[in-house]
């Protein structure tokens, strides 16, 4: 029995991870975590006490589940952890993974933080579907999910050890319809609310919208080339793009296009037939490792570029560190193609089940085309353990 | 042993009152207006309730509007003073340290051509007599002021300020009283303090939630904010909850009768709370040293996090507040404490414990040992938390 402080979004899954964590006999608080203003700015009354739908359905659960539940005020962090970044990578042109920002720096930065300080808490729950097992070494090893469609490892890479240590994922076990059989067995009022969608504070899923209004981007109308750089049309404003995009340019060149790269220096989005976006290599960096496995040299790994796809089985090697802005960077070569990698979102590898670490997908070198010849790995001793 | 100090939220019913109203939750169904033998028993108790009342605040029984709680009796009594006074002129005068039922009403107002008056406040909460009657104009319909603040417990000067009106301010123009907080502990006379509308809420003196009440001085015209039937006399119409208005008469009656051993017993206690709590390095006591409510303890903690307080309260059973109840866990500081002066970084730190009738010794002795180490321990947490921060949020490669 320990006090375990359970981070209640509103939804069906961290409903049932309270649930369970109170059946085993722990001692089981609420949270729910104020993060951005957006709850406010879309209800009638701006401001308005008690307008937040999602706080109220996990404080009714909560109640339900007799637990003390609080919210709590996490803005300021939420808004240098997650949401700079993600306003700094979109005008960068590149394209943010604020899941993942959120796990690190809030879920398990400041609200763990206050957990163990403020709150005498052991542990953080979520609702994520992952497993953590620690090992007889003391370290603490990630695990995908049981439910291999909603496994959200591909967030959770980024956790220390020290995270982990103190993170409880009480879903990990269960699939999707499981949990939502548990919800129903005790009546929760959450257990056939859908599955949320998209990002959090933008709720519209109007990125150019929100680089407007929060971080007050001034788009410039610019060139849209093809792939040979043949100028085909203009944009107003690159920001916001991403790799593999199809609408919103309004061009048309017969066959399908898509945007392939986008440079914020030049204010240039370039567009590619679906193959020109196919990859083979890329460098990945801000890499971190799960728990320690000794890799210095290459390894098998299955990579990840998207939350929810197939990891691609590859050959991953450190970067030759020469370029003092190259330490700590990885170049990860896929058997076969991967499809539209985004400079800067997670690129999270595998060993089976395990999940290794990762890290974000570079942006390739300027002026050269983002397919890398893909070469077989020349010394290639280790192999992922 | 759960302790609650959170009276200026709301506070037990007190078992006299839940007695006297049981009846009327069963067989006493009756409708006042009804003419027969259910509806005269439920009139009749409803007379006797508007007469306590009227009683107990030195009013007369026909100059009791009952309503739903204080918020609707202040809603009633600014809007309707306000629209019934249009014609003789659209400024509105208040302070910057009302309850939001009496600002939000008010700011309602200004959207519809009143000019509403914040009067700002010294470090205390209070207005200066001086600050009204500047302010003052042959525009002023309306001044509308808290008797004492519901989060730093400050108890206005309010004979001067009303006193001032009167003497500088426009014939015709009201006075209206928030009451709410200072019903249950301070003796409140109508006729002395000279006032025109004046509003309390059952809930704070032990009463019954949904129960309030707004004197309304004989010929005093204000709009009716609700109309139906002929229910209080027009002023405010649907039927009467019976025996919530009963409730509310007993729970007065008795709060009045023994408001001098609770006010005594409960000033003693506070000054002890204050005492350990300012002992504290980094404390100070927010609102009057001396002019404040007898069970009310506010104070600001530097570098704590009242919210964190709060709740590690809670976790070891001990229920306080930061100042208000609101929990949508905006990081908007209290209106009061800016008004005041304080700046927002210390603002976050403030900590209200209000203690009430039922409050015993034990529960006091408990807080003094509680509270203090609660404080120390959220600073204490806050500081580990900010210097964990910095690794977690850098990214470093793990």
């Amino acid at each position: 029995m320990s006090r375990i402080l359970v981070a209640m979004s509103g939804g069906v899954d961290s409903s049932v991870a309270a649930a369970l964590l109170k059946d085993e006999g722990h001692e089981v608080v609420g949270v729910w975590m104020r993060l951005h203003d957006v709850a406010d700015s879309i209800s009638e009354f701006k401001k308005s006490c008690c307008s937040l739908d999602a706080a109220e359905d996990a404080r009714r659960v909560a109640g339900q589940l007799d637990i003390p539940f609080y919210v709590l005020n996490l803005e300021r962090e939420f808004d240098e952890g997650v949401l700079a970044p993600f306003l700094g990578a979109y005008l960068d042109g590149t394209t943010p993974s604020p899941c993942v920002d959120c796990n690190t720096t809030v879920k398990f930065g400041a609200l763990l933080g206050q957990a163990r300080h403020l709150y005498d808490c052991d542990a953080v729950a979520t609702g994520h579907y992952a497993r953590r097992v620690v090992g007889e070494d003391g370290q603490v090893r990630m695990l995908r999910a049981r439910d291999g469609d909603k496994d959200q490892t591909y967030f959770l890479y980024g956790l220390r050890q020290d995270q982990l240590h103190d993170a409880r994922f009480p879903l990990g076990e269960l699939t999707k319809p499981e949990v939502r059989a548990v919800a129903r067995r005790l009546g929760l009022a959450t257990a056939d609310k859908p599955e949320s969608q998209g990002i959090c504070f933008i709720p519209d899923g109007d990125v150019r919208g929100a680089l407007k209004s929060r971080a007050g981007w001034e788009p410039e109308t610019g060139p849209v080339l093809d792939a040979n750089g043949t100028r085909v049309g203009e944009h107003a404003g690159a920001a916001g793009y991403t790799p593999g995009q199809r609408q919103g340019l309004g061009i048309s060149l017969g066959s399908p296009r898509y945007v392939s790269r986008v440079d914020p220096v030049t204010n240039t989005i370039t567009l590619g037939r679906r193959e020109d976006l196919e990859t083979t290599a890329f460098e990945i960096e801000d890499v971190r490792f799960v728990a320690e496995h000794g890799h210095d040299r290459s390894f098998r790994a299955g990579v990840r570029i998207r939350h929810r796809a197939e990891p691609i089985p590859a050959w991953v090697e450190p970067v030759d560190a020469t370029e003092p802005e190259r330490v700590g960077r990885w170049t990860v070569r896929t058997d076969t193609p991967v499809w539209a990698i985004a400079p800067r979102q997670a690129a999270v590898l595998y060993d089976g089940d395990v999940c290794l670490g990762g890290g974000r997908i570079a942006r390739p070198a300027t002026g050269t085309s983002q397919s890398m010849a893909a070469s077989a790995p020349g010394l290639v001793t280790t192999v992922a353990s | 042993m759960p302790i609650y100090l959170d009276h200026a939220a709301t506070t037990p019913l007190r078992p006299e009152a839940l007695e006297a109203m049981l009846p009327f939750l069963g067989e006493q169904f009756g409708n006042p207006s009804s003419p027969h033998a259910w509806g005269r028993r439920a009139r009749a108790a409803l007379d006797d309730a508007h007469e306590r009342i009227a009683a107990a605040i030195g009013a007369g029984p026909r100059e009791i509007v009952i309503t739903s709680g204080g918020t609707e009796a202040l809603n009633l009594a600014l809007k309707g003073a306000a629209w019934a006074g249009k014609a003789r002129g659209n400024q509105i005068l208040t302070t910057a340290v009302e309850h939001h039922a009496v600002l939000h009403p008010l700011q309602q107002l200004g959207k519809f051509g009143f000019e509403v008056l914040e009067l700002p406040v010294d470090r205390y909460g209070r207005v200066d007599p001086d600050t009204l009657g500047a302010a003052l104009s042959d525009r002023t319909i309306l001044v509308a002021i808290g008797h004492a603040n519901n989060e730093v417990g400050t108890i206005q000067p309010l004979v001067d300020l009303i006193a001032r009106v009167r003497a500088d301010g426009p014939r015709g123009c009201l006075v209206a009283v928030d009451a709410v907080a200072s019903a249950p502990y301070l003796p409140i006379d109508v006729a002395a303090l000279d006032c025109d509308l004046l509003a309390i809420a059952a809930h704070k003196f032990d009463g019954p939630k949904g129960a309030g009440a707004l004197f309304l001085r004989a010929g005093t015209h204000i709009l009716s904010q609700q109309q139906g039937g002929s229910q209080e006399r027009f002023r405010r119409a649907g039927t009467e909850d019976v025996a919530a208005t009963v409730g509310m008469g007993v729970a007065l009656s008795l709060a009045v009768e023994e408001r001098d051993e609770v006010a005594g017993r409960l000033g003693t206690a506070r000054d002890r709370l204050i005492g350990a709590l300012t002992s504290i390095d980094g404390v100070e006591l927010t609102g009057h040293p001396t002019d404040r409510l007898p069970g009310l303890v506010s104070i600001v903690a530097r570098g704590v996090d009242g919210a964190s307080v709060v709740l590690k309260l809670d976790l070891e059973g001990v229920a306080a507040s930061v100042g208000s109840a609101c929990t949508t866990g905006s990081a908007e500081p209290s209106h009061v404490l800016r008004a005041m002066g304080y700046p927002d970084e210390e603002a976050r730190g403030s900590l209200r414990l209000s203690l009430g009738r039922t409050t015993s010794e034990a529960d006091v002795d408990a807080a003094l040992d509680i509270v203090p180490r609660a404080v120390l321990a959220a600073r204490e947490g806050a500081r580990r938390v900010a210097a964990g921060r910095a690794p977690v949020e850098t990214g470093a490669p793990g």
